[in-house]
């Protein structure tokens, strides 16, 4: 197996999409820094991934709500890795987070404070060191906000426009900042939805897209998964608000 | 829910519980009697539908650690056998042992103890099988070996699930050189000569043979014998030196998206495509040639739910082994009354096989022949006079593909059941685990 010497951060390790990327760069010849809460849940899937791919991987614990221990976190790490993914998230219940402040919380800190606050940290190091590439996982739920999910909405909203403003920050210092919206993903999280097939991909396919995007179509700052989202996204957006507040989408 | 096995007989309904790690297994165990663990539902007939519940384990599929000293890999239960070859034979390694499809957990390849086309030489898949971590009645883990818990051991391989669930396996893996196999195409114009090039290529790693069941008279048991190596590095470069040496698998090209209607396959028209893949066979006979690993071992993975092809009523493979001893005169008359009926598929296969490892596992020296039939009402007691033949003859069917076997016939065919069914009572499992095939069978 051929080693590209490179190493890659992966925030969110054992959801479905953090497992398929990290195999995704594992097998490409990166070593592998995997971080999530549950060391023991994030040793198994680090087991899994150098035994399938062969290559080094590390496992680190990061709670994303802890942000007084990002600093040291960051010093911990064997490298400064060349890439970091943040695949983070917390869909919550929207009814619950109606009525329960301590719940809209979460989701809002899990989904946007935690993240951005970790990714800005690190953005500051690959500024300084003059590379680097940062990959938020963010959603096309954040493109606009709906009866449904606007709890989470808002807070993929305030993440994806968090990563845009990095981007425009850092492309002067030579770091890059993918912003990816996958859609619909068939994973834990929206196990037992009726999910409609077109427009939902595998986390493989999402592992693949962010692979691509962050490593080899080195033009693409903002992408959705399957290509289907861009449309239906830019129709979305483009409703005016007295009809929009009617619809039930 | 409703599940069904690989045969898509028969359709039953049981609850289900998704675990996702070896902890979920142990609870969804002490919830339920009557409980079985399914990993990819390729069995065919009904050894992965629980009594009552089932166990869904694909999510206990992580990969543990390999050794590249002592080829060791411990793997989660669930992990797929597709997994295993897609790591590791870009990495110079190949399973011991891989049975006729890809789609299958490391759990269901011990459960049924699985062969493959080496094992009248190296054994079935538990042969090879270093230890495994078992669930009990009572949520307790025991690792299981040759050493420690050897009667668990012996019990749960070819177990069926029944001994409790396995979450974990190490086996050894074995170096290979390359990803393509070396084959060599004999032909045998009846029954005679198809065992007797089964038996000349004993020293072959593999071999097996696709037997036409619907040649009747002189050409009864006619074959084609695929005997094959894994090939060296010096006959790649030499046959085919723009080939990669380890080549990866292909997504599958043909699909069957729906079910064929049951007209489709009748006598004639399964009799012309037998003959014709015959004579194909006996013109690319003689020159030995390169076979890309995938085709070569799951040529039927090729086709993504090739079951279909059998209708919506599903279908039965119908596995027997008889004895070495009288094998001839004993095949020629259950492919007699294959042939006599019309009944028989495209998808026939005659193979040699070794002595098995636990008390239930299927094989024995011998010769086991395999093939589908549509599930219609007079395929039954056709099945019921073929089973008479080959129970008193000493053989027996294979409990993965069962669906319709009788009581009897079980009982009368597997010697170790006794021994079998005193480890599931001593350990608790009778009162817990439970399988249709299990209820079905008194196993």
């Amino acid at each position: 197996m051929n080693r590209t010497g490179k190493s890659v951060l992966l925030l969110g390790a054992t959801s479905d999409i953090g497992r398929a990327t990290a195999l995704t760069y594992a097998t490409a010849g990166w070593d592998v820094q995997l971080a999530g809460r549950h060391l023991e849940s994030v040793q198994r899937e680090a087991d899994d991934i150098g035994t399938r791919s062969g290559a080094n991987v590390s496992v680190h614990r990061l709670d994303i709500l802890d942000s007084d221990r990002f600093s040291d976190f960051v010093m911990g790490l064997p490298v400064l890795p060349d890439t970091v993914v943040c695949v983070i998230g917390e869909l919550g219940e929207q009814d619950r987070a109606e009525k329960e402040l301590h719940h809209a919380s979460l989701v809002m800190r899990t989904n946007f404070e935690g993240p951005a606050l970790f990714l800005g940290l690190i953005a500051d190091l690959f500024a300084a060191r003059g590379h680097g590439t940062i990959v938020g996982v963010s959603s096309v739920a954040g493109d606009r906000g709906r009866a449904s999910n606007y709890v989470y909405g808002a807070a993929k909203a305030g993440f994806t426009a968090f990563l845009s403003g990095l981007r425009n920050r850092l492309t002067k210092a030579g770091a890059r900042v993918v912003t990816v919206k996958p859609g619909f993903v068939r994973t834990r999280m929206t196990a037992g939805m009726k999910l409609p097939g077109l427009l939902t991909a595998e986390p493989k396919e999402v592992a693949g897209a962010i692979f691509a995007a962050a490593e080899e179509k080195r033009s693409r700052d903002v992408i959705y998964v399957r290509s289907i989202w861009w449309p239906l996204m830019t129709v979305i957006r483009s409703i005016p608000e007295p009809l929009f507040k009617r619809l039930k989408l | 829910m409703i599940l069904e096995g690989w045969g898509r007989y028969p359709r039953l309904v049981s609850e289900v519980f998704d675990c996702r790690t070896p902890a979920d297994a142990a609870e969804a165990v002490a919830r339920r009697h009557g409980v079985i663990a399914r990993g990819n539902g390729r069995s065919y007939g009904d050894a992965a539908l629980g009594d009552v519940a089932t166990l869904i384990c694909r999510g206990i599929g992580r990969m543990k650690r390999f050794d590249p000293e002592t080829r060791l890999l411990t793997v989660e239960a669930g992990v797929m056998l597709s997994d295993i070859l897609d790591a590791f034979i870009p990495r110079g390694y190949f399973p011991p042992v891989v049975p006729g499809t890809k789609f299958v957990t490391v759990g269901g390849m011990i459960a049924s103890d699985v062969h493959g086309k080496n094992h009248h030489r190296d054994g079935g898949f538990g042969a090879h099988v270093a230890s495994f971590k078992l669930i009990l009645q009572d949520g307790e883990v025991l690792n299981c070996s040759r050493n420690e818990n050897a009667d668990l051991f012996f019990a749960t391989i070819g177990g069926m699930g029944l001994t409790g669930v396995i979450t974990e396996a190490s086996f050894h893996m074995k170096p290979i050189e390359t990803g393509w196999i070396h084959q060599e195409t004999v032909v045998a114009e009846d029954l005679r000569e198809a065992l007797a090039a089964l038996q000349a290529a004993d020293e072959s790693s593999y071999s097996v043979a696709w037997i036409d069941c619907l040649a009747r008279g002189a050409s009864l048991g006619r074959s084609l014998i695929f005997v094959g190596e894994h090939a060296k590095r010096e006959q790649v470069v030499a046959h085919k030196a723009e080939r990669e040496t380890f080549p990866s698998p292909k997504k599958p090209r043909l699909s069957l998206p729906m079910d064929l209607p049951a007209w489709a396959l009748n006598r004639t028209s399964v009799s012309a495509f037998n003959a014709a893949y015959f004579r194909a066979g006996v013109r690319k006979a003689g020159a030995p040639s390169l076979v890309h690993w995938n085709p070569y071992f799951f040529p039927l993975d090729g086709i993504h739910q090739w079951n279909r092809l059998y209708g919506r009523s599903g279908f039965l493979q119908h596995q027997c082994v008889v004895p070495d001893t009288n094998a001839l005169p004993v095949l020629s008359e259950i492919l007699e009354r294959f042939a006599g009926s019309g009944k028989g598929s495209f998808l026939a296969v005659l193979k040699k096989l070794g002595p098995g490892t636990g008390l239930l596992s299927f094989p024995m020296p011998g010769y086991t022949l395999a093939l589908d039939l549509p599930v219609t009402e007079d395929v039954f007691p056709l099945l019921e006079e073929i089973d008479k033949v080959i129970v008193d003859a000493g053989g027996r069917l294979y409990l993965a593909k069962d669906a319709r076997q009788s009581r009897q016939t079980f009982e009368a065919s597997y010697p170790q059941l006794a021994a079998f069914r005193d480890i599931r009572r001593a350990t608790g499992g009778d009162a817990r685990f439970a399988s249709r095939l299990a209820t079905r069978l008194g196993i």
